[in-house]
């Protein structure tokens, strides 16, 4: 930071700024900050999810304060909350639909990356903290869910732990570790709203690096050729500031809509019915958000074995394959290896990833039904064609795509036009 | 530094071996520290006095008839307990061990005949399978059917078709007198 600063007008804002320098880092990261000049509207999701998370962490933190963390009261508090608490309804449900809203500008921002090929040199690391983000996000998202101790969030808790007694020897030990007693009981509550507390201000210590990162090595964009001259950039501001205020005003009006309109629309019946440790329901499903994972998850049925002992159950290799299916997303920019970074010049990579997204919506909906026929089959097949994607058919497109020519620069790209 | 090692007496090679020796035992003093700290925390989740205090409790078995089950709830757990009739029992006695994925004889799993008592967890991940009530499904094996994945369980618990590994789990447990059972 040291080094020559320009001189403010106002001699508040100069003298705080000569001492702690911040309206400088302002101004030059979200004022002046040289923008490729062509994003389309998928860059705005970035912002999108930063603002997001904020609404969470605020609207959280207000719930927090009507919020009990105790098997025999937290249901009823909800219930307080929705029903006694001034405005509490309105709280709950941005809270509550905001998590869905969040994993929505999510998957969008990462599809972003994944098309426009934003995770490639020199971005891996801007790309790695994104996944990691993405994790902490999960792992908060299944947190909170079991807070309005709920059919589905006792029930959902009991699932999700229980994956850990597939670790060979010492599985079950974990389990009690996590639970703190021998089933979802109160400790387990306790924990859980502790850690539904401390994780969102980690997550926005990882997106302060995850941004730090960007303004290092700049925005990627939609022709993914790094800027060259001057007319390649524009400001940030007032260009995509004003840019991404449309996105996020087109946002609001659906998130409004459903917070408003549809409180519901993303909640399981069983969500509304006190947790009973006794009685399981008919079908515990996760979130729409998780369903893909889940049928992941669910689609291995046969114990690999060597002369009659069990080497991985079905258990351990679902379990496996659900975290090594968001695992392997740290190792993509060094398993695709073309130099090419967006799909509009990778013609087959392109179709693949436009497979991928299909194949991800089948897995969720694979997610969501009963384990029976056909859904086993197919939740298997889509399966195979994930994992397919980054270890079958990347290194194939590694060595057999042939990309289009690429422009030779932003401003040329977007000026003949 | 240069300096210090002019004026030292000592061999150069043998000072350096010597700093590694303390560079290592020090590393391996902060590690061991560092555990010896880390443990109270990771330990404090495990399950509290309380909640192991909890760990038994006594069943009176007088009023349930024959063909009947009860659920008892024990360290927040389900555990069933169902009076077998005698054809569950003969059912359970004539399979063929082969045919199981968990195997397991009947006997091994009952400490009297008609008592057959395990913890209503199903192995697979932990959801309560059905089976206890008349009109519950008992799945193709007359048992306990879990509705979560679709593990089906026969008279004697033991799994026969479906996704869980292992056969119901039987607690440890111990009849007090014929009509009273100590479970945990």
């Amino acid at each position: 930071m040291a080094g020559p600063r320009e001189k403010f007008d106002n001699p508040v804002v100069e003298w705080i700024d000569s001492r702690l320098p911040l309206f400088t880092m302002i101004q030059k990261e979200y004022g002046v900050f040289p923008t490729p000049r062509n994003f389309n509207y998928f860059w705005s999701f970035g912002g999108m999810a930063m603002l997001t998370l904020v609404i969470m962490i605020l609207s959280g933190v207000f719930l927090a304060m009507s919020y009990v963390p105790h098997a025999d009261m937290a249901f009823n508090s909800v219930e307080r909350i929705v029903r006694d608490v001034n405005f509490g309804w309105l709280l709950r449900s941005i809270h509550m639909n905001g998590a869905s809203m969040f994993f929505i500008v999510v998957y969008i921002h990462m599809f972003r990356g994944l098309y426009y090929g934003s995770y490639k040199a020199p971005r891996e690391i801007l790309w790695m903290l994104g996944v990691a983000i993405f994790l902490l996000m999960m792992a908060t998202a299944f947190i909170g869910y079991v807070l309005p101790w709920s059919q589905m969030s006792g029930w959902g808790a009991t699932v999700i732990t229980s994956l850990f007694s597939a670790v060979p020897l010492v599985g079950d030990g974990i389990v009690t570790w996590l639970w703190g007693g021998f089933s979802v009981g109160n400790p387990t509550l306790n924990r859980f709203f502790a850690l539904h507390f401390l994780l969102p201000f980690v997550i926005a210590g990882v997106v302060a690096l995850h941004v730090w990162a960007l303004h290092i090595t700049g925005s990627n964009n939609p022709l993914g050729i790094e800027p060259k001259k001057k007319d390649d950039t524009i400001p940030f501001h007032p260009y995509y500031t004003i840019k991404d205020s449309l996105a996020i005003v087109v946002f609001m009006i659906v998130y409004a809509a459903i917070v408003f309109f549809y409180p519901d629309i993303f909640v399981h019946a069983d969500h509304f019915v006190e947790f009973n440790a006794l009685v399981t329901p008919a079908q515990i499903v996760p979130e729409w958000y998780f369903l893909p994972f889940y049928a992941i998850l669910r689609a291995f049925t046969f114990d690999i074995g060597l002369f009659g002992t069990v080497l991985l159950s079905a258990k351990l290799q679902g379990v496996i394959a659900m975290f090594g299916s968001i695992i392997v997303l740290f190792f993509l920019p060094f398993m695709d290896r073309s130099p090419v970074r967006s799909a509009r010049f990778r013609p087959l990579y392109r179709i693949a990833l436009i497979l991928l997204v299909v194949d991800l919506f089948i897995l969720g909906y694979v997610g969501a039904q009963h384990a029976e026929e056909p859904y086993i089959t197919i939740g298997q097949l889509a399966t195979a064609y994930y994992f397919a994607f980054f270890f079958v058919i990347i290194p194939l497109l590694n060595k057999f795509e042939k990309p289009k020519p690429l422009p030779n620069s932003i401003s040329e790209a977007v000026l003949s036009k | 530094m240069a300096q210090a090692k002019n004026s030292s007496k000592s061999n150069p090679v043998q000072d350096e071996t010597k700093r590694d020796f303390l560079y290592l035992t020090a590393g391996a003093m902060a590690a061991v520290g560092a555990g010896s700290l880390v443990w109270p925390f990771v330990h404090s989740m495990n399950p509290a006095a309380d909640t192991l205090a909890l760990a038994s409790i006594d069943v009176n078995l007088s009023a349930i008839e024959v063909g009947q089950a009860v659920t008892v709830t024990w360290r927040g757990k389900p555990v069933f307990i169902r009076r077998r009739t005698p054809e569950e029992i003969s059912e359970a006695r004539s399979v063929d061990m082969s045919a199981l994925p968990d195997p397991q004889a009947d006997a091994e799993r009952v400490q009297k005949d008609e008592w057959l008592i395990m913890v209503g967890v199903c192995t697979h991940l932990g959801c309560v399978p059905l089976g206890q009530k008349e009109a519950d499904s008992k799945g193709d094996f007359g048992g306990w059917f879990c509705p979560c994945h679709g593990s089906h369980y026969d008279t004697s618990g033991r799994i026969r078709k479906g996704p869980a590994p292992k056969n119901l789990a039987v607690p440890e447990y111990e009849f007090l007198t014929d009509t009273n059972v100590r479970i945990g």
